[in-house]
């Protein structure tokens, strides 16, 4: 391994020298990490509503304030009948509507059952479901309310008292930003190094370099060290800003972390130079790189759980080595967990790592055939 | 048993790229210390003969032994003898000089002073003392074929391999290149060498003729010029260029 040094110390020399490279590489988790943590909120808030209030009475009024306490809704107008409604929410300029008809104090009064219609654009189920699950939190509460005033008692016959442990505030920001170290790492570790090898061999410096007795390990290992510092930068980027802008946690020992994150950093560069030794130009290799990136967002437990997947995607999500650092980031940041509940993806990593970095050894010719 | 004298020697050597024959039972013997240039027209063979015996290629068929070493069976070996230079300028234009220089030092595993040493040798051999902390890619046709030459010299290969190293060169420092050459196998390095310059050609000891990938004369300038039926060399050349294309016309 004696050539290592000199291929290690020119490949830095040249990550040096490539400016526009280097900022993209130190800009990409600062913007990422404030346009995900800023702007995709999965709790979804204040989805305009109007309102049809056709008995006009205080009960209909309290109703409405009620279900724009929670938070869910905010009302953009009111209006004056069902077809004025359903406009609205076809123009989208409302979301929701809620629809009091006038019998609804009377029913209340009588004791029969009173009802509300909510009218929801279900096109995007993501903010319907809030609104739906929103809209029978309050009919639920306001029935409670009622019903243990006709029984003159305030005990519960039963409650399910729920704890959300590890995120009690349910705030996505702390599911999301340690999710983006590993989104963020994944991208620009796999993408820097799917150039590595076809540059060289566009510019014409591959021939030089494989007419020397330079071992294709060497070679390789060489090539994505000074890497590697790159990508625990952009980590330490990423929980920085994490934990100062979006007060995300830091629970368990961040050297582990750092170690673990080590092996997911190596396995993503052998990711990458294993694409390069299956294209033949740059351009074929952003390609590649980018079809890679999305099944990595999409399958990995990144945004969407996996639990909810069909068998198959959650196979192939388990072939991402991303999807095993997310437990390790989420673990290690907000449970705080250690070695003994994260000793296998550990092994998972480091068996990705070995293995890619062989298959892409293997893979590369030191002939022009 | 392989005669010290002789550094290259093939025997049979072919290659072919699919239906393609680029190289066809090519036998040739090169003496230790010989200046020796391959000439031929685009795409008669000469650059795959140089990429073969540099191990850059395998062979289809034959064999070739380069420094005492068997191409086919040890190509890995072979590269520690040799230095390449290909047509295209390979070395990293975004590294200075003294940079490319130092990074192919070590990987021709020169280590610690001796690396040091051995680059200030190279550098006043080629004269780059006053280039050495400018980038690659910022220098002329000349200095690059200069600091090419010097990263392939630096373990002081017993045969260095120059493909077409004149290339897009001004003819000064196309002389200066040659008297360089010319020093390097005073001192016992043998050089092969393509070019398309006929006054280069005859700067070589011998030349071999190459055409449609069979070797079709081999000696000094003179003898190769008559061997063909032209009167000097390049008129040699432009009636194999010529007989070259009429016999491409008649296949098609």
């Amino acid at each position: 391994m004696k050539r290592f040094g000199p291929m290690f110390r020119k490949e830095f020399i040249q990550m040096r020298r490539d400016r526009l490279t280097l900022g993209i590489m130190t800009a990409i988790p600062v913007i990422q990490l404030l346009l995900f943590g800023f702007a995709i909120q999965t709790d979804v808030r204040h989805i305009p509503t109007v309102v049809l209030d056709e008995s006009r009475t205080p009960t209909s009024r309290e109703l409405v304030a009620a279900f724009e306490n929670t938070g869910n809704f905010r009302i953009v107008a009111n209006v004056d009948g069902r077809d004025a409604l359903d406009e609205w929410i076809a123009r989208g300029d409302a979301q929701a509507g809620i629809a009091i008809p006038h019998d609804f104090p009377r029913d209340l009064a009588r004791g029969t059952t009173a009802t509300v219609q909510i009218v929801v654009d279900a096109s995007d189920p993501l903010s319907s479901q809030a609104a739906l699950s929103a809209a029978a939190g309050v009919a639920q509460m306001r029935d409670l309310a009622i019903l243990s005033a006709a029984a003159h008692s305030t005990e519960l016959p039963l409650e399910a008292r729920v704890r959300p442990r590890y995120n009690p505030g349910l705030r996505s920001a702390n599911y999301i930003v340690p999710g983006l170290v590993g989104v963020i790492l994944t991208i620009t570790m796999v993408l820097v190094t799917a150039m590595a090898i076809v540059r060289e061999r566009e510019r014409g410096t591959l021939e030089q370099l494989i007419v020397t007795p330079i071992t294709k390990t060497e070679l390789m290992l060489g090539k994505i060290a000074p890497y590697v510092g790159v990508g625990l930068v952009q980590m330490t980027t990423v929980l920085i800003l994490g934990r100062f802008v979006f007060d995300v946690p830091l629970t368990g020992n961040v050297l582990l972390l750092y170690s673990i994150a080590l092996v997911f950093v190596v396995a993503s560069l052998a990711l990458g130079l294993f694409v390069s030794t299956l294209v033949r130009t740059q351009q074929q290799a952003m390609q590649v790189s980018f079809f890679f990136v999305l099944p990595n967002i999409l399958l990995s437990g990144f945004m969407f759980p996996r639990q909810a997947m069909p068998a198959v995607f959650q196979w192939i999500g388990a072939l991402l080595p991303l999807t095993h650092f997310l437990k390790v980031l989420r673990g290690i940041l907000l449970k705080g967990v250690g070695v003994p509940e994260l000793w296998r993806e550990m092994v998972i990593l480091l068996f990705f790592a070995t293995v890619l970095i062989a298959l892409s050894v293997r893979r590369f010719q030191k002939t022009l055939d | 048993m392989i005669d010290s004298a002789v550094t290259v020697e093939t025997r049979h050597l072919t290659r072919r790229f699919g239906q393609v024959v680029a190289v066809r039972d090519l036998n040739l013997t090169i003496a230790k210390g010989e200046v020796f240039g391959l000439l031929g027209p685009n795409g008669s063979g000469k650059t795959t003969t140089i990429r073969m015996l540099c191990g850059l290629l395998a062979p289809s068929e034959g064999t070739a032994v380069v420094a005492g070493v068997d191409v086919v069976q040890s190509p890995d070996l072979i590269k520690e003898r040799i230095g390449y230079m290909s047509q295209r300028f390979g070395l990293y234009e975004d590294l200075t000089v003294a940079e490319n220089m130092d990074f192919f030092a070590g990987i021709y595993g020169l280590e610690g002073p001796g690396r040091r040493g051995r680059i200030a040798e190279v550098v006043s051999f080629l004269g780059l003392n006053r280039r050495l902390n400018q980038l690659a890619g910022t220098l002329s046709g000349g200095w690059k074929q200069r600091l090419g030459l010097a990263s392939a010299l630096m373990h002081r290969p017993p045969v260095l391999f120059l493909d077409e190293p004149t290339a897009g060169v001004d003819p000064a420092a196309r002389r200066g290149f040659w008297t360089t050459i010319t020093a390097l196998a005073e001192q016992g390095t043998t050089v092969i060498v393509t070019t398309h310059y006929m006054d280069e050609a005859g700067r070589c000891e011998r030349i071999g003729l190459m055409s449609q990938g069979h070797l079709i004369a081999l000696g000094t300038a003179d003898e190769v010029a008559k061997h063909v039926g032209g009167k000097d060399l390049e008129d040699a050349f432009i009636i194999l260029q010529e007989r070259d294309e009429a016999e491409q016309d008649a296949k098609s």
